[in-house]
């Protein structure tokens, strides 16, 4: 639109700030980054060394397959418990305690990343109260190791990002017009095939984009799997800040974090057919 | 029959979910109250010693300072960039506007823990130390994204007429951005500073790549985990939690001022 | 000072591709009420855009008050306008969005106050002064959107599809309400619809858009009666079209030869020339009257009841490719299936050369 421009200037000054800020603390460092991966640890020449220590070096390998293996199971464990929980607030919990209960739902959301694994240490810990509560009930007969477990860090994952996908899917299902249920119905589909067949389909663009947004943030993650994993295995992150803190070895960790970065791009590339679904 | 068996079903499954989800945090508050020295059942309190140990710790309390102010000028500063950016994108043509702004958003696809070790790597390089000033330029690259796309979003094509009628009124540019547009933005621009504050109080990765001596409480928290549990990490915790809710709380009544209106 | 207060040259303009409008001219005199009628698409609102400031034009120009405000912005006009979605300022009370543009133009405060009071009264709203926007109704909104725009005292009011936001009763009780704010102002208005009853009910000058360009223009009742094309024939009102040929000249007639039969009537053109003729619903009847001739046979194939009246279609026998409206008074027993043979007058029919 020919928007009649008060000067030619104005438009530049207003998004130049943002545009500026973006480029030097976030391009610049990137392509720092990028460059520095091409880099000798402690020499200044030039070497693919960095990236060929990531294919020779089993022990690298195992943490990329532990990060994907890892961030995957989440992501469908999280879709999994979310959606029926998404499900029953959206559609089953009367409508004036909706606020109140999706409230309520995300409010351990808020609590600081860091305090909410430590939390799930207290929780899991050798003598916590689960174990407490297994071995009380008599279940188990002696405490169970469930910290620095790949399995505390899946639980630690989970309960963040079912809160998440609550959150979104939630927000997906009550989007939908309460017509489409009645057309359904009125076509003579019961709960179930009303389910399956509509709402079902109508809600999947967004679980894909909410499912894509947890592989992400999943996989780039580096405090729970230090507190809750412990170093038993390692996860890229882990991995990458391993290289930083403890060796100082900046090249290898900027070629690690690229090709972290390979990864997330290749998972988009293969779920763009979906999550373009949304946008259309 | 069948009704009241799916009726259990779903409130089992609520009430497992909610238990799940509010299991750690219970956990957390309820033995900031121990009042021995380890953070295991059984539960010894109440008591307040390991809030008074806390609130006596300067490190802790200088880090909960530094954590305040660098979460609130950070986001003072990325919602002022954001909202400039959003204005002029929203109200201008500008070529390439689409690439420019997902050159904006891109940040929000990244992880911090590349964002940080990027923003390391260049400050080393040009020689610029770590500090909180360095975790506050961190928190605004990942922030700036976020209240661009909230107050871009909120620019409809009815606040364009709204500015229409302050300029046809003869409203110069700068009487339409502080008389109109921020007026009416403000739900939008109050919903992303909360929104930037929560994300830079609770940031751990940047804030710990990026400073030195002086940090933020999410990076003092987590020295605190190298003694293992402890009931001074409940303590700390509990009351980062509590500042949270209360920044949560002011975002859903941003968001319940603006569903009134 | 004589002559036009608002003078369009040639004004085009694009969108992309799209020629959004194509050389209109125009001139809008003081004091009139100037309606722009046309389908969305047509340019009627660009050209409203254009003469607000809000659009620069490609080419041609805007003269108001002799005075060239092609590239001028709008707060610099002598124009204000009222968006169709009103825009009124949310944040701000009902006074405060009227004194406005009474604040950018530096008036004292206590002078503000007063003036915005008299333009709140001036539409029936003077015990509104403190309400918000969200309070008011959708039509006491469109009111206070009025007294905001005229308290400025602009020498040319804007209104883009100002009752289009509004259900049909209060559109016709505002529409009465804005011609008579208008004759008591005195203020030239330029409005945009495309609702052809509005169009009549308030131009003094009518102006028909299609595909950015003028199709006719003048009073609605000219407009009405005698369009000027094909397309203002079935956009302002509906008409039936007959086209054909010129066969030959008479002294004053000409006949042609339409599908449904050789018709005479006065006028003029070239032999051989294809031609429509345009007829008002109302001017075609059952029975043959002095005067009329017969159209042919015809099978209806709808019948609408509409209170006083019965709107009729039907299909000629001799060509299904002409479509007959027919406005029948409703005592007249017609059903459809039925055969009719329908009957008009020369002298009513408009005939068009595009």
């Amino acid at each position: 639109m020919n928007e009649s421009p008060p000067g030619r200037l104005l438009p530049w000054a207003l998004v130049t700030p943002a545009l500026l800020w973006t480029l030097v603390f976030f391009v610049l460092p990137f392509i720092a980054m990028a460059a520095l991966s091409f880099l000798e640890h402690g020499g200044g020449q030039a070497t693919f060394d960095n990236y060929r220590q990531f294919l020779d070096n089993p022990s690298y390998w195992r943490a990329m397959v532990n990060s994907l293996e890892v961030t995957l199971t989440v992501t469908a464990i999280s879709v999994l418990l979310a959606y029926p929980f998404a499900w029953i607030l959206a559609e089953v919990v009367p409508q004036r305690l909706q606020r109140l209960a999706l409230v309520l739902a995300i409010l351990p959301f808020w609590t600081s990343y860091v305090v909410r694994s430590y939390s799930w240490l207290l929780v899991l810990a050798q003598n916590g109260v689960v174990n407490r509560a297994l071995v009380g009930s008599g279940l188990v007969d002696a405490p169970l190791q469930l910290a620095n477990t790949r399995a505390a860090t899946i639980i630690g994952f989970v309960h963040f990002f079912v809160m998440l996908l609550t959150l979104t899917i939630f927000a997906n299902l009550k989007q939908l017009s309460p017509s489409y249920r009645r057309a359904a119905a009125d076509l003579g589909a019961g709960p179930l095939r009303t389910f399956l067949h509509v709402i079902l389909p109508l809600t999947l663009p967004g679980i894909m984009v909410g499912a894509f947004l947890t592989f992400v943030l999943a996989i780039g993650d580096y405090i729970t799997p230090q507190i809750l994993g412990g170093n038993n295995e390692l996860l890229m992150p882990q991995l990458i800040m391993m290289q930083i803190g403890r060796r100082g070895d900046f090249p290898l960790a900027s070629a690690l974090a690229i090709i972290l970065m390979l990864v997330v791009t290749l998972a988009y590339l293969l779920c763009a057919r979906w999550l373009k679904i949304e946008r259309a | 029959m069948m009704r009241l068996a799916g009726k259990l079903l779903v409130s089992a499954y609520a009430l497992a979910i909610y238990g799940f989800i509010f299991l750690p945090v219970v956990v957390l508050v309820l033995f900031s109250f121990q009042a021995t020295s380890f953070p295991i059942p059984p539960f010894t309190g109440p008591s307040l010693r390991w809030y008074e140990t806390v609130l006596a710790d300067t490190r802790l309390t200088s880090a909960l300072f530094n954590s305040v102010l660098v979460a609130l000028l950070s986001s003072a500063l990325a919602v002022a960039l954001g909202f400039l950016a959003a204005w002029g994108f929203a109200r201008h043509h500008l070529p390439r506007s689409g690439l420019l702004r997902g050159l904006i958003t891109l940040p929000l696809t990244v992880s911090y823990l590349i964002i940080g070790m990027g923003m390391l790597i260049l400050f080393n390089a040009a020689g610029i130390p770590r500090s909180l000033v360095a975790a506050g330029i961190g928190h605004v690259v990942i922030n700036l994204p976020l209240c661009f796309a909230i107050i871009y979003s909120q620019m409809g094509d009815h606040q364009v007429n709204i500015e229409r009628a302050a300029r046809d009124l003869g409203a110069p540019e700068w009487k339409v951005l502080f008389l109109v547009s921020v007026p009416v933005l403000w739900p939008a621009i109050f919903a992303s500073f909360f929104l930037s504050m929560t994300f830079s109080w609770d940031e751990f990765v940047i804030s710990f790549l990026l400073t030195r001596f002086d940090t933020t409480l999410p990076v003092e928290i987590w020295n605190l985990l190298r003694s293992g549990l402890n009931p001074r990490t409940n303590a700390i915790g509990s009351l980062v939690f509590g500042v949270s809710i209360v920044f949560a709380l002011l975002l859903e009544l941003a968001f319940l001022r603006r569903s009134r209106r | 000072m004589t002559g036009p207060l608002v003078e369009i040259r040639k004004l085009s303009h694009s969108f992309g591709g799209h020629r959004a409008l194509d050389e209109v001219s125009l001139h809008v005199e003081p004091g009139s009420y100037t309606v722009l009628l046309g389908p969305s698409g047509s340019g009627k609102t660009t050209l409203l855009s254009i003469i607000g400031g809000f659009v620069h034009p490609d080419e041609g120009s805007v003269f108001i008050r002799g005075n060239d405000f092609t590239r001028t912005p709008p707060a610099q006009r002598p124009t204000a306008t009222v968006f169709q979605d009103y825009a009124l300022f949310p944040h701000l009370s009902v006074g405060n969005n009227v004194g406005f543009g009474l604040r950018m133009r530096g008036v004292a405060r206590a002078k503000r106050v007063g003036r915005s009071r008299e333009a709140l009264a001036m539409v029936g709203l003077a015990d509104s002064y403190h309400k918000m926007p969200h309070q008011l109704s959708g039509g006491q909104r469109q009111r206070v959107a009025l007294a905001r725009s005229l308290v400025v005292e602009p020498a040319v009011l804007l209104l883009d599809e100002p009752l289009g936001a509004l259900d049909l009763k209060l559109r016709r009780q505002m529409q009465d309400e804005l011609k008579a704010l208008q004759k008591r102002v005195g203020t030239a208005f330029i409005h945009v619809t495309h609702d052809q009853e509005e169009a009549m009910a308030l131009a003094d000058h009518c102006i028909v858009m299609n595909d950015g360009r003028i199709e006719d223009q003048g009073p609605p009742e000219r407009v009405y009666s005698r369009p000027a094309s094909r397309f203002s024939a079935t956009f302002m009102g509906e008409s039936t079209l007959l086209s054909g040929k010129v066969l030959d000249l008479g002294t004053d007639e000409i006949r042609i030869d339409t599908r449904v039969g050789l018709l005479s009537l006065a006028g003029a053109g070239e032999p051989g020339f294809d031609v429509s003729l345009a007829i008002r619903p109302e001017h075609i009847t059952l029975v043959p009257e002095p005067g009329s001739v017969s159209l042919g046979e015809a099978a209806v194939t709808d019948v609408v009841f509409q209170g006083s009246f019965k709107r009729v279609s039907a299909v000629s026998a001799k060509d299904p490719g002409v479509a007959f409206i027919a406005k029948l008074r409703s005592s007249q027993p017609v059903a459809v299936g039925d055969t009719v043979t329908l009957y008009a007058s020369p002298a009513e029919m408009v005939l068009l050369s595009r």
